[in-house]
């Protein structure tokens, strides 16, 4: 019996290295290892052998002669079915650079992008984001400023009035807000200390456009209010906010200015790697006259604040050449960034 | 404010304009007090090898009718032949003449270069080729009688000199002054510093010309002072030239006199033709209603109640307090004897009436800064000084008038100043010997060495505060001077200690997640203007009431927008005029509905616009903000939006009153905006959509059982929203249903007019078990049975 076994799956092997295609191995399966194959039916034979240990014999010969007959199709079957696989990439070659069509990206503008790059250090830095209404009060732009009426730093801000008139004010008081410092008002008046806020958005003035201003532009200031906060704190946050946005290679200085809001005030400057400087914006410790306004005690607390463009990041940042292009609305602009 | 190095070293020895390095620190100094040098130009500088010649003769060329041939003597008798190309000098002018080899600012070197064969030896200068102005006219002309042969700059007395442009902020007027600059930038350097000190020439007879002060609130100070023997005649040369420096023309030694005055103690002042002066003397007086008077600059201006006028003592107005005097008491060439007016006025007065006059005067702009009216006594006599210079027989009189009025600041001023509170603001460590080393040399004087047993840490000295820093009153503005002149640069840089976290809210959070979903799908965010013309809401199709600006800067740019949609309208068609059609962009923004509160109905925004789309386009950017959000509203159809179109547009619906719209715009507004492509379009109120907090997101869990498929096709009416079927259809399907998809849309004759076939594909799953047929064929007659509420019929 042995011998037939050895025959069997001889017959079986050649058979199987004989097959020319994946349906030839496939009609192989059952003639080979199927019920009716030459393998299965000596297996019905077993009973007819004398001996258990014969039986145990042959019986383990025959499946080991189907298993290896099976690991041949098994093997047979993978080759075949990689190779229509093979031929099939093959015949599936596409060129990438055919490439039909136009890029459907849409793009934030480039002034929402500089804002939220400069939300996003200064939220690093520990800064809650503050907005407020765009049409304001002569009191929230002005006067809680240290800016009363007839203040004669009013001349500098070119503001732009509007026809609203509150219930029992007179007209003539309510104006486009000429900077976001409303906001750090509104904020010191709903929220106790501390406050480290930003407030960045959209500010008017009542100035021709040309290729470096207009007059509807964007801003961003910012206001501590805390305990013992000083000028160093100031200084130093200038310049964290400054390596942070600019670059670690960047540095900034403060030098005394004038700002109604603030005393002592400062502008601050950015030192490049090159060692030239830009002025960037204007700084100071939050005037007592304003903590008063606003009900708090400058004995107990004390603060900061500044401010600068947002437009002009944008404009620093890619080279625009003339800040009116940023607001054409030209989708061939808008497409760049 | 310009001010010129050598004449600020008048004042103390600040730098030699010839030191660059020198210069240099000196600007640093100059910023680093907060007087911002804008920029400084080194003038004066003269180009070498130009010298000065004689015109001898002159003679044309033939041959040559642009030029002439000039035949000049350099003082050595020789005569030598140029050619010029300009034809304004005479024989025996003495003008300029770059030599051979000259090597001119532009770059260009003077050579033999003849025309005609004709060699010439140098070349004739302008004014503007020699940096002497911008006369670039004819040939510069020097003064008669000025030596030959001499290089240019030693004829004229030309001294390279430095023009520092200080950018001054509005707290220091006294730097509009060059002795205040002098006094800041001297006590940082810790220099000497050289105040005009000036001594009233010899006193004469008395001759007063009165002064009547009639508002003493307005002008706290008047002084008279009468000067006789008086001869009109230009200033001399060195004045002149200080003048130009700063910007003003030399007109005669009175009038330059009295400008030089007042750029160096920032005081300004009027001398008056005493014999044209009616009555002798001044009244002081607010204008009547309606008055009038002709400036020196030949206006003839109309004033208000509200305005001070300097009239005679016949009440005649002859100027406008602190503004401009008038023309008829100007100085003529015949004047002999001055009224000098020297005078302090209040401030925010001399302001308004500049303003309202649109006249803004060197006077105008410092006495609304703020002057010091004790500098005045200086002045007179300064102008005394000056003037004797170029009138030897100038006689300063007795009985001049000094009249005071209630509106005089006060000349002793002083503040308390808490060391403590000094080192807490400025983060320094300063004790109160400190103080009068910073303070003193710039007018604040400190006095008292602190309070130890005050119980306040440093203790309190008390500072006096500078009549000339009327804007110092309160400890802060004496703790700012302390940081000045210790030195900004020499402040720590600390972080704060902060207990609060950084973030944004919620609604700043959702607006950056839209604007991300928005540019996902393909759009672009768009920034037009937010001011409109007054006609453009109307155009738009929308509610044209709107707030206006009162003062704006042109009238199509004066209304503020109550919507995004005409900026964006405009911005559609702007870039299809240049070839762009069909572009997507949107806009998150302010807009400005009238109000009847403090403030108008202002909120934030969101406007799509899909150039070249149809409705559905709307409605699917819509829908992927609304399950990227967690919101929803109701899409009503029977309302249709202000502007929009007719039977392709709805109002969302969210909370009570209508959340945004969505559609198309009216095809009449889009011939309005010259637009010829549709227009889909989606607002937002977001203020309403990202104020609410989103949806919450539960897990709902993932059924491992198998689902079955079942696709029906209903027939419907027109007039019934395919939303409201699919609702019908959700309740019919019950919770076995858990997919709904709408894939065919089919109208045709064999359905009849107005309706229409909706094919719905449903997913039918339980959680666990197996559907059976049974099953399936339950929910297929319950939506059946549901959809037919609505009419709806399947389709077989």
């Amino acid at each position: 019996m042995n011998d037939e076994i050895s025959a069997a799956r001889d017959d079986a092997l050649a058979q199987i290295d004989a097959a020319d295609s994946l349906d030839a191995i496939t009609a192989l399966d059952s003639e080979v290892i199927g019920k009716r194959s030459t393998l299965a039916m000596l297996k019905a034979r077993l009973g007819g052998l004398p001996t258990v240990d014969e039986k145990r014999a042959a019986g383990q010969a025959i499946n080991d002669a189907l298993e290896s007959v099976g690991a041949a199709l098994s093997a047979r079957r993978t080759e075949f079915g990689d190779a229509a696989l093979g031929a099939r990439v093959a015949a599936e070659r596409i060129d990438l650079t055919e490439y039909i069509g136009r890029s459907s990206r849409g793009h934030a503008h480039v002034v929402t992008q500089a804002w939220q790059r400069l939300e996003d250090v200064f939220i690093g830095l520990g800064f809650q984001v503050a907005e407020g209404p765009e049409v304001e009060t002569d009191w929230h732009n002005f006067e809680a400023l240290n800016m009363g009426e007839g203040h004669p730093a009013r001349g500098e801000f070119d503001t732009l009035f509007v026809d609203h008139v509150a219930p029992g004010d007179q007209p003539g008081r309510t104006v486009l807000r000429t900077h976001t410092s409303p906001v750090q008002i509104r904020t010191m008046l709903a929220q106790k200390p501390p406050i480290y806020i930003v407030a960045p958005g959209r500010v008017f003035r009542r100035d021709t456009p040309d290729a470096t201003h207009m007059p509807v532009f964007h801003q961003i200031e910012g206001l501590v209010i805390d305990r013992n906060i000083t000028i160093a704190d100031l200084a130093g946050t200038i310049e964290a906010f400054t390596k942070a946005f600019f670059g670690a290679d960047f540095s900034s200085r403060l030098r005394p200015s004038y700002f109604p809001f603030t005393e002592p005030s400062a502008e601050f400057d950015i030192q490049r790697p090159d060692g030239s400087w830009l002025e960037l914006g204007g700084c100071g410790m939050v005037h007592p006259n304003v903590m008063r306004a606003v009900g708090l005690d400058p004995e107990q607390w004390s603060g900061f604040a500044f401010g600068f463009g947002i437009d002009r990041m944008a404009v620093m940042r890619h080279g625009v050449a003339d800040i009116r292009e940023m607001f054409t609305n030209d989708i061939r602009f808008l497409e760049q960034f | 404010m310009k001010i010129l190095l050598s004449w600020l070293n008048e004042y103390g020895d600040f730098a030699d304009p010839s030191d660059a390095a020198a210069v240099a620190r000196l600007a640093d100094t100059m910023t680093s007090l907060g007087l911002a040098v804008d920029g400084y130009d080194t003038i004066g500088t003269t180009v070498a090898g130009v010298i000065t010649a004689q015109v001898k003769r002159l003679e044309r060329h033939p041959e040559a009718a642009k030029v002439q041939r000039v035949y000049v003597d350099q003082g050595d008798g020789v005569e030598r032949h140029v050619w010029c190309g300009a034809f304004n000098m005479q024989p025996g002018d003495v003008v300029p003449m770059a030599t051979l080899g000259t090597r001119m600012p532009d770059g260009r070197t003077i050579e033999r270069r003849g025309i005609l064969g004709i060699d010439s030896e140098g070349m004739l200068c302008s004014a503007d080729e020699l940096g002497l102005g911008s006369d670039h006219s004819g040939i510069k002309v020097l003064p008669v009688g000025t030596p030959l042969g001499l290089p240019y700059g030693e004829a004229l007395g030309l001294v390279p000199d430095i023009l520092f442009d200080l950018d001054i902020t509005r707290n220091r007027p006294d730097c509009w002054g060059y002795v205040g600059v002098a006094r800041d930038v001297a006590a940082q350097m810790g220099i000497g510093f050289r105040p005009p000190n000036p001594t009233t020439t010899a006193v004469g007879s008395t001759i007063t010309a009165s002064v009547e002060l009639l508002d003493g609130e307005r002008c706290g100070r008047f002084t008279s002072t009468v000067m006789s023997g008086v001869r009109i005649r230009p200033s001399a040369e060195w004045m002149q030239r200080r003048l130009d420096a700063a910007g003003m023309r030399a007109i005669s030694n009175v009038v330059d006199v009295s400008n030089y005055v007042m750029l160096e103690l920032n005081q300004p002042n009027h001398a008056y033709d005493l014999d044209a002066l009616g009555g002798g003397g001044f009244r002081i007086r607010t204008a009547a209603d309606g008055e009038q008077m002709t400036t020196l600059d030949g206006e003839t201006r109309t004033f208000t109640a509200a305005d001070l006028l300097i009239c005679d003592a016949n009440d005649r107005p002859i100027g406008v307090g602190g503004v401009m005097g008038g023309l008829d008491t100007e100085i003529t060439d015949a004047t002999t004897t001055v009224a000098l007016e020297v005078a302090w006025f209040q401030p925010l007065g001399v302001m308004q009436t500049a303003s309202r006059l649109g006249l803004r005067s060197e006077a105008s702009a410092r006495y609304e800064r703020g002057c010091d009216p004790y500098v005045i006594d200086t002045a007179i006599a300064r102008f005394a000084e000056l003037l004797s210079e170029t009138c030897p027989e100038l006689v300063v009189h007795a009985g001049s008038h000094d009249a005071r009025g209630a509106g005089l600041p006060e000349q002793a001023r002083s503040v308390m100043v808490r060391v403590a509170q000094v080192n807490r603001i400025l983060d320094t460590n300063l004790s109160a010997t400190d103080l009068p080393r910073l303070l003193d040399s710039i007018g604040y004087t400190v006095s008292g060495h602190g309070d130890p047993d005050g119980g306040i840490v440093g203790g309190t000295v008390e500072v006096a505060l500078p009549t000339w820093r009327p804007d110092s009153e309160a400890e802060i503005d004496v703790i700012e001077e302390v940081a000045r002149h210790y030195g900004y640069a020499n402040l720590g840089k600390t972080i704060p200690k902060s207990t609060v976290h950084g973030g944004l809210t919620l609604h700043q959070q959702r607006r950056r997640q839209l604007r991300e979903v928005l540019i996902g799908l393909g759009l672009s965010e768009a920034m037009p203007n937010p001011f409109l013309a007054p006609d453009t809401l109307a155009k738009a199709g929308l509610d044209g009431r709107a707030i206006s600006i009162t003062n704006p800067l042109a009238v199509e740019e004066s209304v503020l927008r109550t919507s995004l949609r005409p900026g964006l309208l405009d911005a559609v068609a702007f870039n299809a005029s240049h070839r762009r059609t069909g572009v997507k962009l949107f806009e998150i923004g302010h807009v400005y509905p009238p109000g009847i509160g403090e403030l108008p109905d202002e909120f934030e925004a969101l406007c799509v616009v899909l150039a070249g789309d149809h409705a559905p386009a709307a409605m699917a950017v819509w829908r992927e903000i609304a399950d990227a959000l967690g919101i929803g509203a109701r899409v009503d159809q029977a309302r249709v939006p202000a502007g929009l179109h007719q039977t392709r547009s709805a109002t969302l619906q969210a909370g009570k009153g209508p959340s945004g719209a969505v559609g198309e715009i009216d095809p009449a507004v889009l011939r309005r905006f010259n637009v010829d492509q549709r227009v889909a379009i989606l607002e937002l109120n977001l203020d309403e959509m990202l104020g609410r907090a989103p949806r919450p997101l539960v897990w709902k869990p993932v059924s491992r059982m198998p689902s079955s498929d079942l696709d029906l096709a209903f027939v419907v009416s027109d007039e019934v929203p395919a939303e409201k079927l699919e609702k019908a259809i959700r309740q019919g399907a019950g919770n076995l249903l858990v997919g709904l998809e709408l894939f065919d849309v089919f109208r045709g004759a064999a359905l009849g007019d107005g309706r229409r076939s909706l094919a719905y594909h449903l997913r039918l799953q339980a959680s666990d078990r197996s559907l059976t047929d049974a099953d399936i064929a339950g929910v297929r007659s319950e939506v059946i049975y549901s959809a037919g509420k609505f009419g709806a019929e399947l389709r077989s």
